[in-house]
């Protein structure tokens, strides 16, 4: 059976050079995170570009990314948290759009599925939170871990468990994407590989193969509204992450 | 015990996490219907929280899951 981990495998396209003994190189990661880049700024400013009162498709298009955005973090970090809506949008559109790409079938690569990239984008927001929530409160920032309301014999507890699960935010942040994007890829990849197997029983496995085909059909959607959900559920944590730092104290 | 066989068993025994995840997505989406049907004209403005809670609940089936491809896959 074909190894439905090796769509997963980083390649070299252009070698750029070497530093400290290390080879930089332009890899298919990079390119599609290119491609993306490259695909939202096309439709944002192409969209933007000939304003009309009445939009058209891709102004539609554009609108409802923002509207979207824009109510997802009014409705979970209030007004305030609109001074963090280049960052929060961008992070979506990032996600969906290498979310999507990956959803292409012969080449698609999808970026997420490694922990290096979901990483760096949960400590990004992690750190974030706390310069942001240290600048703008100053030591008020740390009635984050302290709830009110709560018995003072309970407390040390209360706030230990509040600053474990703090710590533990870019861990689940990070592991929820790249665990979605990497165990839905290798399912589909798995049951595409039932239908070769089945295949090479004659006709009896091609009857066989029905089965696995129209599941391989229906994962593949169930693939893309998890593509969109986890961008969606990724922007929305970073949204709650952000109201901390921006009203710290339940 | 072999090592092949106690990754094979290992991967089997990850998956168990699965029906966690079965029993969780099941109760948000039943108790979503339940209360949809006592107030219908509030159900809408919870679809969000509705698919939120689906999605970060799915999430950890996914991860027994991901161990037991890993385990199969990778490792």
């Amino acid at each position: 059976m074909a190894d439905p981990i090796h769509q997963f495998q980083i390649s070299k396209i252009y070698t750029l050079g070497t530093i400290g003994g290390h080879e930089i190189a332009f890899t298919n990661s990079a390119l599609f995170m290119g491609l993306a880049v490259t695909g939202i700024a096309a439709l944002m400013v192409g969209a933007t570009a000939s304003r009309s009162l009445v939009p058209g498709r891709f102004q539609s298009l554009a609108e409802m990314s923002y509207e979207f955005v824009a109510d997802m973090i009014r409705s979970t970090a209030g007004p305030d948290g609109m001074r963090f809506f280049p960052f929060v949008f961008s992070l979506f559109m990032f996600i969906l759009f290498l979310n999507m790409l990956g959803m292409f079938p012969l080449g698609g690569f999808t970026v997420t599925s490694h922990i290096v990239i979901t990483a760096a984008l949960a400590l990004l927001v992690f750190l974030t939170v706390i310069i942001y929530g240290l600048w703008h409160n100053g030591l008020r920032f740390f009635k984050l871990f302290v709830p009110s309301g709560i018995p003072i014999v309970i407390m040390p507890l209360i706030v230990l468990i509040e600053i474990m699960s703090f710590i533990s935010r870019p861990i689940s942040h990070s592991v929820r994407l790249f665990a979605n994007m990497l165990a839905g890829h290798i399912t589909l990849k798995v049951f595409a590989g039932f239908i070769v197997m089945l295949g090479a029983y004659g006709i009896g496995g091609w009857i066989g193969a029905i089965l696995p085909l129209a599941l391989t059909v229906a994962l593949t959607a169930l693939e893309l509204l998890v593509a969109f959900l986890q961008a969606y559920v990724f922007a929305i944590l970073t949204c709650i992450y952000l109201n901390d730092a921006v009203h710290p104290g339940h | 015990m072999d090592p092949i066989a106690a990754k094979y068993i290992g991967a089997g025994i990850a998956c168990i996490g699965m029906g966690g995840a079965g029993v969780g997505v099941g109760a948000i989406f039943g108790h979503y219907l339940a209360a949809a049907l006592r107030n219908p004209s509030a159900a809408q403005s919870q679809f969000g929280n509705l698919i939120f809670g689906f999605a970060v609940t799915e999430a950890l089936g996914i991860f027994s899951l991901l161990i037991a491809l890993l385990l199969l896959f990778a490792l």
